[in-house]
């Protein structure tokens, strides 16, 4: 896995080297044929587990209700009704709940990088005082399991301490507590961490002042980490199915997620099918274009890949 | 070695003698120095002002009012008040409080059979396989991307004992078709199936990264010592993994303890309360029964049973990285 982290330059280099099965046995004929017979089970396997459910759902989607309805299943439709998605879209009112996460997830994302950015860049380049003690209290709260504090967050957010504002039914409800997430400050400070003080320094004999410095020196050369860590939060938010469901009672500004499963059980099954292909596609087309972000977020911060 | 403070370092130039200056006294510098120490303080909490009001907010008081919740009962009309143990007792008296650790702790083994196992097995083959790697990662990690929520409805449909995908290929093969979420034995399984097939991904992809960095003279060595295949996966490829395996092992049961979604979308607790999960009865407590002093306790306990496993999970996550 190629993280994009700076000082693990020292990647293995795995995808030629030797594994498991000696390549003296690969080149025998019977470790030949033995490799093509296992390659092609594990790709019939693999396509059928995992991009067949897909493809059934987006031919299902242009079935009639009837077909769909109709024992033994159709591998192929007999009818193709591509205009089910126009139809799913219309009647789920799709435009609204697409806007609606999106704006949820575009603002999570922007409240988090303008909140944990500054903070990630205050405790790894500034270093104050008791700035460990801010990160300790910070870290601990990745060990708490994530149900445990749906309760009484949700208690907060329906009357913000001294504040007495109800968050509920607004996306701050979503935006704010989302920004306090330590597992990405912890992996913007590793990063910044290894940005050479000097650097810093440098533009700071310059007559740079440390937002300056942040914003036109780390900004810049951090561009994989924010890449990964705005990933992360996307995918994150988009996902997200409880917390939603609990902060927005008011239909017309929920997200898709719990707009889909509310509506799931009066829908037809062709347009709720077609709803839920529609309300994937934006993640798919993110994965495709950002996979390799995608796979470093997934090995950075966790595990040494 | 600490490295040095960018302000004991910033001092060097102030300090040193340019021509036509002064040199700075001791006094000065240690004057100056201490100026630039506050400023740097002030500049550093006036960054971190905007995390630690949202944390002391949304993390750190939440965590002490959950504390407080489980040991008052609140209606949101009169003040809270206190009530010991009773909202503890009230779970205990609960018939399915019992039923639903029960059915958590049955999800998080089987899921720890499959969820374990076949990445894992999975990672170990994909390793060997030296074409179509982009499409194989591709594949397993796309049920990843989907919304839970559309994956627990689609396989909904997948299981429908009538028409669903499942049936339908178990009755062309001439098998006969299941309840899948309309029994109460088979009910568990099948969220742990689907559970399985969405978040497989990630799983064998750390798995296969863990794979790569496996020297490949480890295998070389062993296998002039004369060791088969299985034996070069028993005493090289486990070993070596062995970290990471012990690393997801305890994210997965942090992670499948808390199980929602899918039973919520998929069964809504039923048939037969088999499937009533521990998030379940915590969010029926709270936003069904209004009783979140109960909710609360819940959630307590939750943490208790789970803290230190996440506790460990962060440990060792980071000792890695540092």
């Amino acid at each position: 896995m190629t993280t994009t982290l700076p000082r693990k330059k020292k990647r293995a280099e795995a995808p030629s080297g030797r594994t498991l099965v000696s390549p003296s046995q690969l080149r025998t004929r019977g470790g030949k044929t033995l490799y093509v017979i296992v390659f092609v089970c594990t790709f019939v396997a693999f396509t059928i587990a995992f991009l067949f459910p897909l493809y059934w759902a987006v031919t299902g989607a242009m079935k009639t209700p009837a077909e769909l309805a109709a024992t033994p299943a159709t591998l192929v439709p007999r009818e193709w009704h591509p205009e089910s998605f126009a139809e799913a879209w219309d009647q789920m009112n799709l435009g609204k709940y697409f806007l609606n996460t999106v704006v949820v997830a575009g603002g999570a994302w922007l409240v988090q990088l303008a909140v944990d950015v500054p903070a990630a860049f205050a405790l790894s380049k500034l270093r104050p005082k008791f700035g460990n003690v801010v990160l300790g209290l910070m870290l601990v709260t990745l060990m708490l399991p994530a149900a445990a504090l749906l309760v009484p967050t949700y208690v907060t957010v329906t009357d913000l301490p001294l504040l007495h504002l109800n968050l509920i039914n607004s996306p701050t409800a979503i935006w704010l507590p989302a920004a306090a997430n330590a597992f990405n400050i912890y992996l913007l400070k590793r990063f910044f961490d290894q940005i050479p003080d000097e650097l810093i320094e440098a533009a700071r004999l310059d007559g740079a002042g440390p937002v300056r410095t942040l914003w036109r020196i780390i900004l810049p050369i951090s561009r994989p980490i924010l890449a990964v860590v705005s990933i992360l939060t996307i995918v994150a938010a988009w996902k997200d199915f409880i917390w939603p469901l609990l902060v927005f009672p008011d239909t017309g500004k929920q997200t898709l997620s719990v707009m889909l499963q509310r509506v799931a059980i009066d829908m037809p099954l062709n347009l709720l099918v077609a709803g839920m292909v529609l309300a994937s596609i934006p993640m798919i087309a993110l994965f495709l274009v950002f996979q390799r972000q995608i796979f470093a977020g997934l090995t950075a911060g966790s595990i040494k890949g | 070695m600490p490295s040095p403070r960018p302000s004991d370092v910033l001092d060097w130039p102030a300090a040193t003698p340019r021509a036509g200056r002064p040199v700075a006294t001791a006094a000065e510098r240690r004057r100056s120095r201490l100026r630039r120490k506050i400023k740097d303080n002030i500049t550093a909490y006036s960054l971190l002002c905007a995390a630690i009001l949202i944390f002391a907010m949304f993390s750190w008081y939440p965590i002490v009012r959950g504390v407080l919740l489980s040991f008052q009962q609140v209606d949101f009309v009169n003040p809270p008040t206190w009530v010991g143990f009773g909202n503890f007792a009230r779970l205990f008296e609960d018939p399915l409080f019992g039923v639903a650790w029960r059915n958590t702790l049955l999800f998080t083994a089987f899921a720890l059979v499959f969820g374990f196992a076949v990445p894992f097995l999975a990672a170990v083959l994909l390793n060997e396989i030296r074409h179509a790697r982009a499409y194989f990662r591709l594949a397993v990690y796309l049920p990843v991307m989907l919304p839970p929520v559309v994956t627990a409805l689609m396989w909904k449909w997948f299981y429908d004992p009538g028409p669903g995908l499942f049936n339908s290929a178990l009755n062309a093969v001439g098998l006969p078709g299941g309840q899948w979420l309309d029994s109460s034995t088979t009910a568990m399984l099948s969220l742990v199936f689907v559970s399985t097939w969405a978040n497989m991904g990630s799983t064998t992809l750390i798995y296969l990264a863990a794979l790569q960095t496996i020297p490949g003279e480890l295998y070389e060595a062993a296998e002039l010592d004369g060791a088969g295949m299985w034996r070069r996966l028993r005493h090289v490829t486990f070993p070596q993994t062995r970290f990471v395996l012990l690393v997801l092992l305890l994210l997965q049961i942090v992670a499948t303890m808390q199980v929602f979604t899918e039973p919520y979308v998929m069964t809504g607790g039923g048939p037969d309360d088999s499937t009533v999960t521990v998030l379940l009865l915590l969010y029926r407590y709270a936003f069904v029964y209004n009783d979140f002093g109960s909710a609360s306790a819940m959630s307590l306990l939750l943490f208790v049973a789970l803290g230190v496993f996440s506790a460990m999970y962060v440990r060792l996550t980071r000792r890695v990285d540092a």
